[in-house]
């Protein structure tokens, strides 16, 4: 109960300007709380579907009920700002409002770089004070006389190792 | 597809608002490779008399817009003027409103369409008192 309200409070002051609320829902509830009935139809701003179950402003003002009773004479009479002043009680965002990107992309592509360098930090210091040495058959020594080895065994004198070896001029061709 | 190639070009007005594919949407949106294929003109009859209802009510009225909307197509001017009417006749100036910010997002990147289909309706604009949503600015975010 506790953490739902606490949710709607949460989402309302991050995300929603106002989650509209159905009287129905406010009634029940002996606090004044808007809480979120899901049972009951509710706003969303989609472009496939533009006319949604129920307009964005359910309460309205004695204000906006003027208004809305002078929408019911001529439109004609209505100023531009009355037009607007409707539009909005019905919809929260416009067309372009809703299909409008942001910015989270870039936050979201920091935040991987981000973290892929503290991963990196990680593995250095794994690197240094976790690992102990290399074993000893990859020392230098180890190395060319593994490697004069091989030369002689002619190792894949086709295509590979020895085949790269010039054994006239005892240098790598 | 030859249609599809027609579409795009600007000649032909009556061609501008055909934006969609080789079928038409029948009554339950089934394409039958049997059976009668409604025509272009039966759809548009079906939804003006769908809006042209007397006392048709707001949830009607939602209802058909936004199915209207869900096709594959931007609708004729003359089934939005019979929506416009019906949202004067529930006085709902949002919704019609709406209607006009719904055509012009359904044309997507057919930028011609909207223009046509704003000039085919201001008469019924200008009678009813509708504003676009350029003269609200509600067309930039």
């Amino acid at each position: 109960m506790l953490a739902s309200r606490a949710l709607v409070r949460g989402l309302q002051s991050g995300f929603w300007r106002r989650v509209s609320t159905s009287s129905g829902a406010r009634a029940a509830h002996p606090h004044d709380v808007d809480v979120l009935d899901c049972s009951a139809p509710q706003y969303n701003n989609r472009p496939d579907t533009p006319w949604p179950d129920v307009p964005f402003v359910r309460n309205l003002s004695a204000e906006q009920k003027k208004l809305k009773e002078k929408e019911k004479g001529p439109w004609t009479q209505l100023t531009k700002e009355e037009k607007l002043a409707i539009y909005r009680l019905t919809h929260e965002l416009s067309f372009p409002e809703m299909n409008k990107g942001s910015k989270e992309w870039m936050t979201v592509l920091g935040g991987i770089f981000y973290f892929l360098g503290f991963t990196a930090l990680l593995v250095w210091w794994q690197r240094v004070y976790v690992y102990g040495d290399v074993p000893h058959t990859f020392s230098q020594e180890w190395v060319e006389k593994q490697t004069q080895m091989m030369i002689d065994m002619r190792v894949n004198p086709v295509q590979g190792f020895s085949n790269k070896w010039d054994y006239e001029k005892k240098q790598w061709k | 597809m030859f249609r599809a190639a027609l579409r795009v070009s600007v000649s032909g007005a009556r061609s501008l608002t055909r934006a969609r594919p080789q079928y038409t949407a029948s009554v339950a949106a089934r394409s039958y490779s049997h059976g009668k294929q409604e025509t272009d003109e039966e759809f548009d009859a079906r939804w003006v008399t769908y809006f042209s209802k007397p006392d048709i009510d707001a949830w009607e009225l939602r209802k058909g817009m936004n199915t209207l909307i869900g096709y594959d197509l931007v609708p004729e001017p003359k089934i939005l003027e019979a929506a416009l009417k019906a949202c004067r006749r529930l006085d709902d100036l949002a919704s019609a409103i709406r209607i006009l910010e719904a055509v012009k997002n359904k044309a997507g990147p057919h930028k011609e369409i909207y223009p046509y289909v704003i000039q085919e309706l201001l008469p019924t604009l200008s009678e009813l008192g509708i504003p676009t949503p350029e003269e609200l600015g509600i067309d930039k975010a």
